[in-house]
């Protein structure tokens, strides 16, 4: 029996069918086919917030802030390359490709790098000489698309990154869509305008890695040992990919967490596959010191990387430098509320538009049509670019000087704690209050 | 001719010597290889390269105006991404000759193996014997001739590369289609025979080229991957 004046239990949703997964079961029943996206692992995993500095105390003291110099640079590739690369900042652009971003956010990238002082990366689409001309120091991406590649852009280049793997899709490809192969884009990719590219997800000429060392002596050869050789893998199995990359002659391993970005891939791949930055800095640490190589090959972290004080618990871990994607095209303008009107338009809101694969990003970012990349500024873009990296710089600088540190270099595991146990796990430093973390042998 | 003796100056001399190759010395040969990878790499002048004996991984890789001729067999990935200039081997050829190449002529007197082709981006390539199993896989441009025999999976997921095989082809791969002969194939094929300097003629082969249908990624096709 029941009536109006009987109380009722409230409607509750189920949390593993949630509005969200239902509305994917909805829209994966009404077209038959996978959701692709751009962006990284948007679902939560342990991340560099779930550490904390702990700070100089009685045992440590702190250096004076404004007043005691506190070192940022960082020079890559210092294992066999006749001419390294010295950066100002431990902060790097990662690779993104021109046809994935527009002519105009790749000069914004070049130039804020720049400003800083630091390198920008090409990526799945060759070259480009706007990009060229506005980037002090370039890295140019040996992809196993090879798409634009060239002898004459690896001789221009100021390193190169032999890509095996990236955070979002260990294992996968790519796929850019036909309404972003503009006349320009499909002239460097050697492709019909307007069709499906599809990107390779292994390299066309070598496997496994002794061929990928017999890879890097050619490239070695064909730029007289110049370039620094970076090896970039997603972070699926960081100790035998970091230790397999030594093996072969890398100048530095490039290694990329899950929440790395990606201009277009399966949601699905994007979620379940890989893992967090992480768990991924310490086992490629411990490769690298296990082979006696830490420092000499040098370690770039990437993937979520956000503030000053990511970068920061990045280095403590061990890591050289950090590489930021995602970050960047925010700071330039990506998923700027002032679009939040046409978001709204294309069926998403501001800071979760990720449809970037279709080109009709309203910031002029991802997109190829002349339009929208219009809107962009590349000056104005850059400069807020290098202001974003300067905060960042700042940012960990104050910490390392809080921990006493006269170089970021010198931050250390011992600088942190965990907050969660997870994290603890992760990257094996004590949980806060404790002298303990899972796994830590002698407990 | 100015000759460089592997026995007497490594690798690394031996590819300066050539990458720096103006005017006078045009004409050079490499001696005593001994299988070394990575051997008349970068090249980039109008200059005459005879390497006597095999060589490894990625012989004459990335070449530009270079003519390389190699009196032996080449391991994997010889003439890897050449832009232009011209590629003769005399003997055989490992998996992936010709990879990515975009311009330039790849000529293999003999057998070439597995993956001949792959991705090739506007090379030619011609091959007196037989070629392995995805031959042609994702080739986006250029002419791959095939004097011999193709294995398996033929220009698997082809672009726009044309394909002509005289002998039998085992399989064809995803998208891959034979298509008319016509004129115009038969003159471009007389033309790229006599550039090889091989005798045979254009009208013993059969053209293959992609059906187009997937171009564009279309959940229907899903059953072709």
């Amino acid at each position: 029996m029941s009536d109006q004046n009987t109380p009722r239990t409230m409607p509750r949703q189920s949390w593993t069918f949630s509005n969200e997964i239902n509305s994917e079961i909805r829209r994966a029943a009404a077209t038959g086919i996978y959701d692709i996206r751009g962006g990284g692992a948007k679902r939560r995993v342990p991340h560099f917030d779930d550490l904390l500095f702990l700070g100089a105390s009685v045992s440590r003291y702190p250096l004076e802030g404004y007043r005691e110099k506190c070192e940022t640079s960082v020079t890559l590739g210092t294992r066999f390359a006749k001419k390294p690369i010295e950066l100002k900042i431990p902060i790097t652009i990662a690779g993104m490709s021109f046809g994935a971003l527009s002519a105009n956010a790749k000069e914004a990238l070049g130039r804020g790098a720049t400003l800083a002082g630091t390198s920008t990366t090409t990526g799945d689409g060759g070259m480009t000489d706007e990009e060229r001309g506005h980037s002090e120091m370039l890295v140019y991406q040996y992809l196993p698309s090879r798409y634009g590649m060239n002898p004459d852009d690896l001789r221009r280049a100021d390193a190169i990154e032999i890509v095996v793997g990236q955070g979002a899709k260990p294992g996968g490809g790519g796929m850019l869509l036909g309404q972003k192969i503009t006349e320009r884009v499909a002239g460097m990719r050697g492709l019909p305008v307007g069709i499906d590219q599809r990107s390779s997800c292994r390299h066309p000429d070598w496997t496994g890695p002794d061929d990928l060392e017999i890879k890097i002596l050619e490239l070695r050869e064909i730029t007289g040992w110049e370039k620094p050789i970076y090896v970039k893998v997603g972070g699926s199995r960081p100790y035998y990919d970091t230790a397999l990359a030594v093996k072969a002659g890398a100048d530095v391993v490039v290694l990329d967490g899950m929440q790395g970005g990606t201009a277009a891939t399966q949601d699905v791949f994007i979620e379940h596959v890989g893992q967090p930055i992480l768990a991924c800095i310490r086992p490629a640490v411990q490769a690298l010191q296990d082979l006696g190589m830490h420092r000499e090959v040098q370690l770039v972290v990437s993937g979520g990387i956000r503030t000053g004080a990511d970068v920061a618990k990045a280095l403590a871990l061990g890591a050289d430098a950090v590489s930021i994607g995602t970050a960047a095209l925010i700071a330039i303008g990506d998923n700027d509320p002032k679009w939040e009107a046409e978001y709204q338009e294309l069926g998403s809101t501001t800071g979760a538009y990720d449809d970037w694969h279709e080109g009709r990003d309203p910031a002029g970012i991802t997109t190829q049509d002349p339009e929208l990349m219009a809107r962009l500024d590349p000056v104005e873009a850059g400069r807020r670019l290098r202001n974003y990296l300067n905060v960042m710089t700042l940012e960990c600088q104050t910490i390392a000087r809080a921990c006493g540190k006269n170089h970021v270099h010198n931050l250390e595991p011992e600088d942190l704690c965990a907050l969660t146990m997870e994290a603890a796990a992760m990257a094996q430093i004590p949980l806060a209050g404790t002298d303990w973390y899972p796994g830590k042998k002698g407990f | 001719m100015q000759t460089l003796d592997m026995n007497d100056i490594d690798l690394r001399a031996v590819n300066a010597t050539l990458q720096g190759a103006t005017g006078n010395d045009t004409e050079f040969e490499v001696l005593n290889l001994r299988g070394s990878h990575a051997v008349a790499v970068g090249l980039d002048a109008p200059i005459d390269v005879t390497l006597h004996g095999s060589a490894g991984y990625y012989c004459a890789g990335m070449n530009k105006q270079a003519k390389i001729t190699v009196k032996g067999s080449v391991g994997p990935g010889a003439a890897e991404n050449m832009m232009s200039g011209e590629v003769i081997v005399n003997g055989d050829a490992s998996q992936y000759a010709g990879a990515t190449g975009h311009g330039g002529l790849l000529v293999i007197k003999g057998n070439a193996s597995s993956r001949c082709g792959i991705s090739m981006k506007g090379i030619d390539i011609v091959v007196g014997g037989n070629i392995g199993h995805m031959s042609a896989f994702m080739a986006q441009k250029g002419n791959l001739v095939v004097l011999g025999d193709a294995g398996d999976a033929l220009g698997d997921s082809l672009y726009e590369a044309r394909l002509f095989v005289r002998g039998s082809v085992k399989s064809l791969g995803a998208d891959c289609v034979e298509k008319e002969m016509r004129p115009e194939h038969l003159d471009l094929l007389a033309d790229l025979l006599s550039r090889a300097g091989m005798d045979a003629k254009p009208k013993e082969f059969r053209r293959y080229g992609s059906a187009r249908e997937l171009y564009h990624f279309k959940v229907d096709n899903a059953g072709a991957y």
